[in-house]
């Protein structure tokens, strides 16, 4: 495949262009799922199950069905299809199937012509339950086997020993994705038994194949469109009321709309997997790393979603960015009563890179060495085995440039200012400036690029070259993050042009482009769409005999041979690729082999205000070095880095779903804390460009990131300000005061 | 019951049931769904609206009370094509991402500078605190209302 690039066309690749969405979203002009709606609509509510494990015994919905305005009231009985679906594994009911497994599992759908007769009419709805004892203890779940995966790693000598060793326990709390944009359908039926469907999705054609098996359907007569999304975070990667809504349009031949209030979110979607995680670190005297040994239990809650893949992240990423000969670990993902737990930014990884980073900094202070020293000399760089998989990593990793560069950003002057504002716990509390101490911490990680373990990964683009511009062709979720600019500045770059369409096609129109989700979509649909604009240019090309394309068309040796008007005499010319990534491998029973695709590091610092009798904590400000393969859009990097920066920062000091025996106690935004604009800190950000071995100009996807060593770093600052050993995220003031 | 709001400088008539928030009516009868539901409890600011001058959340305003009062939502700040300063600054800041907080800001932000022209960095942090942004970390949010005020680049 050629790269020539056309050099002057505006907005193309490496430039900050403005997005092509951003006008109609600062107007208020951009159609969210939820604010789709159309004539005759109906309203929708779904019941859910009071209890975290219960026996559905008897169901009446006659109250329901009699009320006046109501149009259906579905349960399990009334799916067509399949009873079950699942992303990886069809384990869970459309609705109850007669156990409640999780608190808030949906167990009936009503449909109203208005949305308060909906929202009576489910409650109107009467279950007879017969409460069951929740099985919620995930070590106990490991220990009999209710597992969704187990998964073991043997690399080299399990007898090895180092003369230095630390051990540690550690966890991470049940962080929500909370993305603001609700999750929202709308179900139009086509008069012919088939529907259209609009819902907040990360992935529409891993929908679709759930949606048609439960429904019943051939693959044509559904079509899912992408809709305006309101941020994802892989909250929105497996299905939540997709097959709901369009059983509801089916059934009563209108459109309709569902969308869930903030507390239903809560429950209405998979979350981070809260996570228990022992370790053992062994060193030399010079600190290279000898062995590392490992237990991971992740609680995947009700149902399976992505769990297979959410432990094989923690496991293979369990040592993070460090050369080590010998790893034994052993990771299991459970089966609970809790609620059901997927993907969220950086799925896997964020809780190993937790624990390893700790222990990181605990090898480091026995060892009496610079923290930073420490993670040099054992940095993992290309050409090197991943400590876990043995896999040499190919393509950039560039660890010792994202170190050392971090270490040379200048740190904030070291005067605490006296603004209440400024001090920990902000306004509402009392911290005198005299207590207040500062720490500073670091953290690095590692994490795969894209879909690993031979999963069959790919996207499909079109590029099509018309009088009025390129248009380009994808099923990709663009869910905020800036997919669509990056599309348009590749294309650019190809075809000579800034005058480039994404044209956001449904199911029935194009193949999968895969999941927005695992740092995949600029390397993978940035990919096809590279690929496409690179095949549609050369058979512009070779058509009428040029050696360049530009805006107005086709060029030999600088001059015009063929307009763009003359090249699209006969029609549009497209050209539709489908775009892989290099083959990836099953690991072997020891965990082995070339399991992933390509690879992304970074490194954060931290810099804290602690008032350790208060126990509180001001983030004051985060530098970080992120590896970007080519910086595509430099920007929208920066507002990746702050954006998956912040919510790591949230995961360290505040963010944790309260979940007791199953129940989850603080689904608002009232108590489920998220930061706001005086807890951010201040970022700064560097990139490393050293090119990739796959995807467009070189460039990485740098999504999940940014969010992973953000949170050991502030908890490693945390640590620094008050000498507390501190093993759980979020710390909480309690932590600090050592009650 | 029927209630009457001036809403972007237009005279609306609405019948309103009583439990129904102005950010319902808003959304859902008055077709301007500009303004978002995010949580519903007033913490997330994604519903601001100047209401009689202040800025509130709309989801905690009774339709009922609203009677007789003047609503400006994010559609009303912009005139025809020409977009209010806040809008452009968070656009060519890249203060927008998924967007689903961006009317909220742009409408409490639009009455933070009408209030205090010249805001400081803190004061910018603190008057916006009500609005949660999940997407972008708020760098991009600052840098775009330092550029508004003349403090940033
Ligand atoms: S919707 Fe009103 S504050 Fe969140
Ligand atoms: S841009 Fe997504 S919530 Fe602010």
């Amino acid at each position: 495949m050629t790269t020539r690039i056309a050099p002057g066309v505006k907005g193309g690749i490496g430039t900050s262009v403005l997005r092509p969405d951003g006008e109609p979203k600062v107007t208020g002009n951009f159609a969210y799922a939820s604010d789709l709606s159309s004539e005759g609509m109906l309203w929708s509510a779904t019941l859910r199950s009071p209890h975290a494990h219960a026996r559905l015994l008897k169901i009446d919905i006659g109250p329901a069905v009699a009320m006046d305005g109501v149009r259906a009231v579905l349960t399990q009985d009334d799916v067509p299809g399949e009873p079950l679906f699942g992303q990886e594994e069809q384990d869970q009911p459309v609705l109850c199937d007669g156990v409640a497994r999780y608190w808030g599992e949906p167990v009936a759908v009503v449909a109203a012509e208005d949305e308060e007769t909906a929202r009576r009419a489910a409650a109107a709805i009467v279950v007879e339950w017969e409460p069951l004892a929740p099985f919620v203890d995930p070590d106990k779940a490991a220990e009999e086997g209710s597992t969704f995966r187990e998964l073991k790693v043997r690399r080299g000598d399990e007898t090895a020993t180092g003369s230095v060793v630390v051990e540690g326990f550690y966890e991470t709390a049940t962080q929500d994705q909370a993305p603001l944009g609700p999750e929202a359908g709308f179900a139009i039926p086509d008069g012919e038994g088939g529907l259209d469907l609009y819902v907040t999705s990360q992935w529409i054609h891993v929908d679709h194949r759930q949606i048609i098996a439960c429904l019943d359907m051939e693959p044509d007569q559904i079509r899912c469109h992408p809709a305006g999304i309101g941020g994802a975070f892989g909250s929105r990667e497996d299905i939540s009321l997709h097959i709901h809504v369009a059983m509801l349009s089916l059934a009563t031949g209108r459109p309709v709309k569902m969308v869930y209030d903030r507390s239903e979110s809560f429950v209405g979607h998979v979350k981070r997997h809260p996570s228990r995680m022992w370790y053992r670190h062994e060193a030399d005297e010079d600190g290279k790393l000898v062995k590392v040994t490992a237990r991971l239990i992740l609680d995947g809650g009700a149902y399976a979603h992505t769990s297979r893949a959410v432990i094989a992240n923690a496991a293979f990423f369990a040592v993070g960015p460090y050369n080590c000969d010998n790893v034994v670990v052993d990771a299991v993902a459970v089966k609970t009563n809790n609620p059901p737990a997927g993907a969220m930014r950086g799925f896997g990884a964020v809780q190993t890179c937790f624990g390893s980073e700790m222990q990181m900094d605990r090898l480091a202070e026995a060892l009496d060495m610079d923290p930073l020293e420490l993670r040099r000399r054992n940095a993992l760089a290309a050409g090197d085995p991943l400590a876990t998989s043995g896999q040499i990593i190919a393509g950039s990793l560039p660890t010792l440039a994202v170190i050392d560069t971090l270490e040379a950003m200048p740190l904030p002057d070291d005067t605490i200012e006296d603004d209440p504002r400024l001090l920990p716990g902000g306004t509402g509390l009392t911290t005198p400036v005299s207590s207040v101490v500062r720490g500073v911490g670091y953290a690095v990680n590692v994490k795969n690029l894209a879909f690993s373990e031979a999963f069959d990964d790919f996207s499909e683009a079109r590029a099509v070259m018309t009088t009025a511009g390129v248009e380009i062709h994808t099923a990709a979720m663009e869910v905020g993050q800036g997919l669509v600019t990056v599309c348009q500045q590749i294309a650019r770059t190809i075809l000579g042009t800034d005058q480039v369409a994404v044209v956001w096609d449904d199911t029935s129109q194009i193949g999968s482009a895969g999941s927005t989700s695992a740092s995949r979509q600029t390397q993978m649909t940035g990919g096809a769409v590279h690929a496409a604009s690179v095949g549609l240019r050369d058979k512009i090309l070779e058509s009428f005999g040029g050696d360049e394309l530009r805006e107005d068309g086709v060029y030999l040796h600088d001059e015009l041979v063929a307009t763009i008007d003359q090249v699209c005499v006969g029609g549009p010319v497209g050209h539709h690729v489908q775009f892989r990534h290099p083959e990836t491998f099953q690991p072997d029973e020891n965990g082995q082999g070339d399991v992933h695709a390509g690879f992304v590091v970074s490194a954060h610092r931290a810099v804290v205000d602690v008032d350790p009798e208060l126990g509180l904590v001001r983030v004051v400000q985060v530098d970080t070095v992120q590896d970007v393969g080519k910086a595509l859009n430099p920007q929208a990097i920066v507002g990746q880095l702050e954006g998956g920066i912040l919510q790591g920062v949230g995961l360290a000091v505040m963010e944790q779903l309260v979940v007791d025996e199953g129940v989850i106690r603080n689904p608002t935004f009232t108590d489920y804390l998220i930061p706001t604009f005086v807890d951010a800190p201040a970022v700064n950000t560097r990139v490393i460009e050293e090119g990739d071995h796959f995807g467009p100009f070189g460039a990485k996807g740098i999504g999940e990131s940014p969010t992973i060593s953000a949170t050991p770093a502030v908890v490693a600052a945390i640590r620094a300000a008050t000498g507390r050993d501190l093993t759980r995220v979020p710390v909480l003031p309690e932590d600090i005061i050592g009650i | 019951m029927n209630v009457t709001i001036t809403v972007n400088g237009e005279e609306r008539v609405v019948d309103v049931a009583g439990h129904e928030s102005l950010l319902n009516v808003l959304r859902n009868d008055l077709d301007l769904p500009g303004t978002k539901d995010a949580c519903e409890q007033g913490e997330c600011g994604s519903c601001t609206v100047i209401f009689d001058g202040e800025s509130v959340c709309s989801c905690l305003v009774m339709a009922a009370d609203a009677d007789g009062s003047t609503v400006t939502t994010v559609e009303g700040l912009s005139v025809d094509t020409e977009l209010h300063p806040v809008q452009e600054a968070m656009l060519a800041e890249g203060a927008v991402q998924c967007g689903f907080c961006t009317p909220g800001f742009v409408v409490s932000g639009s009455h933070l500078l009408e209030t205090n022209p010249h805001p400081t960095e803190p004061e910018i942090r603190e008057a916006l605190s009500g609005n949660i942004c999940r997407c972008t970390g708020y760098g991009a949010i600052l840098r775009a209302f330092e550029t508004v005020t003349g403090e940033g680049s």
